[in-house]
């Protein structure tokens, strides 16, 4: 019997899944496939543009399909620079839920932040920090954040993806569902939701103990991955350890206070989740304020001089 | 704190400070002090409010330095041109170059860290 080698299959089951959009989308080649679907590339006919079409495969679970239909109207709640926009949703021809979004065209924030400094690293960081709080403001926990759910387009503007696994507020501290990974691809009761290494702790045991912290858990377990490949100052060391500290009562209460404590040490200013020795609070002034020190200096330099000059 | 309060306090404090080094760079100044403090006070407060008022026109570091060094030397000027009314003894550059120089920081001060004041609607 012959056997069919794993890209023939993976090819045979993309021509299978590829879904059929009607006269309105023109569906092209698949960009990515997650453990909520499988996004495309499509042309909107009618506007004549390229957007992004994210399509259940043709077997799901209804659950599934509830759940991509509550993403859309998540995504729709979140209007913000930060946050890729949708532009419409409902069923195909056989019945698969769909929505589309923005195509987001550039790179990956963790390839994109590998031949940039530090500084430019943390301003893209706050750029997440900020669409974050943004969805937290309207009640959004977006539950799986990590380097892959990021995207700097070619604007340079920050895209948080990916809300797949968010929840409202208000449905997590009833949610007793669990979720899927995206990594693997499981879906179903009993697989925390999230990923691990930027999972809170209590992601694991409770979903219903689940607030704005876990996004912070998340954030600070993305500054530590963003930061990696150079020498990590002890202020910004210590947002990490405060940000994916293991206790949610020990992190920081919200994305805002984590960004103003990156902004802090961004601005030279003293940083909240550090204990700063004199000798570097004094190194610190002295950096922030050193050309008004130097013309201080210069001012008793003359008047020294004046008084050698006169022989006092 | 916005620029021309900052530019005032910055001149007060330092003018001051000013006159009050008469004291150990011409001990001879001692029976005048009071005069000397008051009227170093007096120019600073004039000046630093002038220089923070051109440093919420104007917007720019170099500019504000260099405008706080002339509004220094100018107002430093009358006094180094004064001679001593006991001895007649002229002070020029020991008043004129300090003077010039608190002008100088007081124009960075009100450039780098005074307060732009947003108009309001």
């Amino acid at each position: 019997m012959m056997s069919l080698s794993d890209a023939a299959l993976t090819r045979l089951r993309d021509v299978v899944d590829r879904p059929d959009a009607g006269d309105r989308y023109a569906v092209h080649e698949l960009l990515g496939r997650g453990g909520m679907g499988a996004v495309y590339r499509a042309t909107d006919q009618l506007l004549q543009r390229d957007v992004a079409l994210k399509v259940l495969p043709p077997e799901h679970p209804e659950d599934i399909a509830r759940r991509l239909e509550r993403e859309a109207r998540v995504l729709a709640a979140l209007e913000h620079p930060g946050i890729v926009a949708i532009h419409d949703a409902g069923r195909l021809a056989d019945g698969r839920p769909f929505y589309v979004m923005r195509l987001v065209r550039g790179r990956r924030l963790d390839e994109q932040v590998r031949d940039e400094t530090p500084g430019e690293r943390l301003r893209r960081f706050l750029a997440v920090c900020d669409a974050v709080s943004f969805a937290h403001s309207k009640g959004v926990i977006h539950r799986d954040l990590k380097p892959a759910n990021v995207m700097v387009g070619e604007f340079g503007e920050v895209l948080v993806l990916d809300w797949g696994v968010a929840k409202r507020a208000a449905e997590v501290a009833g949610d007793t569902s669990h979720v899927l990974s995206a990594e693997t691809g499981d879906t179903g009761d009993g697989v925390a939701v999230g990923t691990p290494g930027f999972m809170a702790p209590e992601q694991l045991i409770a979903a219903a103990a689940v607030d704005v912290r876990a996004d912070v858990f998340a954030l600070g377990a993305l500054l530590r991955e963003l930061m990696t490949g150079g020498k990590v100052a002890a202020p910004l060391r210590a947002i990490i350890a405060k940000a994916t500290a293991p206790t949610a009562s020990d992190r920081y209460p919200s994305v805002d206070a984590l960004a103003a404590d990156v902004r802090a040490w961004l601005d030279g200013a003293s940083v909240s989740a550090y204990a700063e020795p004199v000798w570097e609070k004094a190194l610190r002034f002295y950096r922030r304020n050193s050309a008004l020190i130097l013309l201080l200096l210069a001012y008793v330099v003359v008047r020294l001089f004046i008084l050698w000059w006169r022989g006092v | 704190m916005n620029k021309p309060v900052l530019g005032l306090v910055a001149g007060g404090v330092l003018g001051i400070f000013d006159g009050l080094t008469a004291l150990v760079s011409a001990p001879e100044v001692a029976p005048q002090i009071a005069g000397i403090v008051a009227g170093s006070c007096a120019k600073g407060l004039v000046a630093g409010m002038l220089i923070g008022w051109f440093a919420k026109k104007v917007n720019n570091l170099t500019a504000g330095v260099v405008f706080g060094l002339a509004m220094g030397a100018l107002f430093a000027l009358p006094f180094a041109l004064m001679p001593d009314p006991t001895t007649g003894q002229k002070y020029f550059w020991e008043i004129l170059i300090p003077g010039s120089l608190v002008g100088l920081i007081v124009g960075f001060l009100t450039q780098r860290y005074g307060a732009m004041v947003l108009a309001r609607r």
